[in-house]
């Protein structure tokens, strides 16, 4: 069930926070051990926290939206006093002392911690196969993933393992997973949601969001996270509308792009023609549609495996097993302790990408690679900026494939890198961009995700034609063979 | 783009303070091969006159008034510590 209808339920008291958590936790104990959407499941604090919201209820507390809803929070979220690991073993003990930004957010709404959700380590990885407590499988098929990185938080909400969840997106962490386990996934325009306490991955990339089963819960989930921090210097000191109230029966004359480079060859025929589908319906509704090119999307992949790589290896040399973290005790000099605690605390596809970022930012390579990309991300820019001129939104497929294998891209990272074509250019530009379900393929009955992407702050286009997309297409499936 | 061999996975590993065995080596001379000259595609970009992002939105410095605010303990500070001493981190010989 969605949250504003457990909300609705709640102020009309015909049912209390502790039922709502009773049977989230049942349906955990039913299906974790298929599809291990968790790192950690709070099970006490769980019941403990939802009758204490149901005492507050029962003193005529406001139910606000989220009181008393259990929400999945991404493991690279910091929790106060609750083990935050980013799936790695370099960070398997680690306890932050603080609430990272968006979790007070939550808590101001009396939201109801389900438990930590599995992830990629590190957030790198488009599979959730990348994690130091074992890959998370797709609820809609256990022989698949469930995309990455936010594989967990995705697992968790479609199977009903929680109402809905919170994770980060920084390639398209959000929307691939959200695509491939069919449900919403949003990532806010950079700098609308408070970083501050989201473990850094890639700075100018990283972006916390919403998953969750439908557009109104995704707008109310906005709602709740976004708002400018002091706590975090790239925060945007902007008002933050009522993201609901663009939720509008209205895409007459709504001027939308279909960029010709994310419709490419390596899209799947059946994606392509359940997006070209949609296309259609909006069009009878009364949208234009026109294909579009922005020339440089086509270097996006490259230039994101150069930045995000370069800004993580600077970003994750802080764990160096002094001050948290693994600690390689055998080793007899500092430098030493460094390198073995590293080496043994990080997986191979961090190590991978510390390897390329460290590379493309050593002397003698970092104007080719590092600032090369720097400047071929202006031009990427600037194509959006061009296409916003004339259009309200672009639409693409979200993944290029449904739900892949398990193992199948393993071996061959430069396989597993491309989940992420459409994905990408919307982080390097900063966009605001959401992923909805549209359909099942024919043969495997996998889930098939829609991209809509806006101008910068232009939330509000986002939400209005993804909302209408949702009632053309009445999607309404859950996984159901769990 | 040059050919990435065995000696700069080395070099790059030592800058990065990683460590890794002959047979890692191995594979990442490989993977790393082949993902840098992917991603080397973007030299035939003309990107004269460009200038580069860092940052999609302006950043402006943030500054705040010079007061003194609560920070965390010392005690929470340390908390995390794999090994303490005397209030302090403590670390092997530095070399």
């Amino acid at each position: 069930m969605t949250a504003h209808k457990l909300h609705n339920m709640l102020v009309k008291k015909e049912i209390s926070c502790t039922d709502i958590a009773k049977s989230v936790l049942s349906r955990i104990e039913q299906v974790e051990v298929k599809t291990n959407s968790y790192i950690r499941v709070e099970k006490e604090k769980m019941i403990e926290e939802a009758s204490m919201v149901d005492k507050y209820i029962g003193k005529g507390g406001t139910v606000k939206d989220f009181t008393g809803i259990p929400i999945a929070i991404k493991d690279n979220i910091c929790t106060k006093y609750i083990t935050t690991t980013c799936a790695s073993k370099i960070l398997e003990s680690y306890v932050p002392v603080y609430n990272a930004t968006v979790i007070e957010k939550l808590i101001n709404q009396k939201y109801v911690l389900t438990g930590k959700a599995n992830m990629d380590e590190f957030a790198m990885g488009s599979s959730n196969e990348n994690s130091y407590f074992g890959s998370v499988k797709n609820p809609w098929n256990i022989e698949r993933v469930p995309g990455g990185s936010s594989g967990g938080p995705a697992a968790a909400a479609a199977s009903g393992e929680a109402i809905c969840s919170i994770g980060s997106d920084t390639g398209g962490s959000i929307r691939q997973p959200a695509s491939l386990c069919g449900i919403v996934g949003f990532k806010p325009t950079y700098g609308r949601v408070s970083r501050y306490g989201l473990v850094a991955f890639a700075s100018s990339l990283d972006q916390i969001g919403p998953l969750t089963r439908d557009m109104e819960d995704c707008a109310g989930l906005l709602n709740v996270i976004c708002g400018y921090d002091e706590n975090d210097s790239t925060s945007i000191n902007r008002k933050t509308p009522d993201f609901k109230s663009f939720l509008k029966d209205d895409v007459n004359n709504m001027k939308i792009g279909v960029p010709k480079e994310l419709m490419v060859k390596e899209i799947d025929k059946e994606v392509k023609s359940a997006v070209n589908k949609v296309l259609m319906k909006l069009e009878e509704m009364g949208a234009k549609i026109e294909e579009i090119s922005l020339p440089n999307l086509e270097y996006a992949l490259s230039v994101y495996y150069i930045i995000a790589p370069s800004e993580a290896s600077s970003n994750l040399s802080r764990f160096d097993g002094v001050r948290y973290g693994y600690r390689n005790r055998e080793a007899k000099t500092l430098r030493e302790m460094y390198k073995k605690s590293r080496a043994e605390g990080f997986g191979d596809e961090v190590k991978r990408r510390i390897m390329i970022g460290t590379y493309c930012l050593s002397a003698g390579y970092y104007d080719a690679y590092y600032e090369k990309a720097q400047k071929v991300r202006t031009l990427i820019i600037d194509d959006f900026k061009d296409a916003f001129k004339k259009y309200d939104v672009l639409i693409s497929p979200t993944s290029p494939t449904t739900a892949f294998k398990i193992g199948e891209k393993l071996e061959n990272p430069l396989t597993m890198y491309l989940s992420d074509i459409c994905t990408i250019p919307v982080n390097l530009a900063g966009l605001p961009a959401v992923s909805i379900p549209i359909g099942l393929s024919s043969g495997e009955n996998l889930p098939i995700g829609l991209q809509v992407i806006g101008d910068i702050l232009r939330e509000d286009n986002v939400l209005k034609a993804a909302y209408n997309i949702e009632k053309a297409v009445g999607f309404g499936r859950k996984p159901d063979n769990l | 783009m040059k050919k990435i061999k065995k000696e700069d996975v080395k070099h790059v590993a030592k800058l990065a303070a990683l460590d890794f065995s002959e047979d890692e080596l191995r594979k990442f001379t490989i993977q790393l091969d082949k993902i840098l000259d992917h991603v080397a595609k973007i030299s035939e970009v003309n990107t004269e006159e460009v200038s580069p992002t860092s940052h999609v939105i302006e950043i402006k410095n943030v500054f705040r008034n010079d007061i003194v605010k609560k920070s965390i303990s010392k005690e929470d500070a340390l908390k995390n510590a794999p090994e303490v001493m005397g209030g302090g981190f403590k670390v092997p010989k530095i070399d």
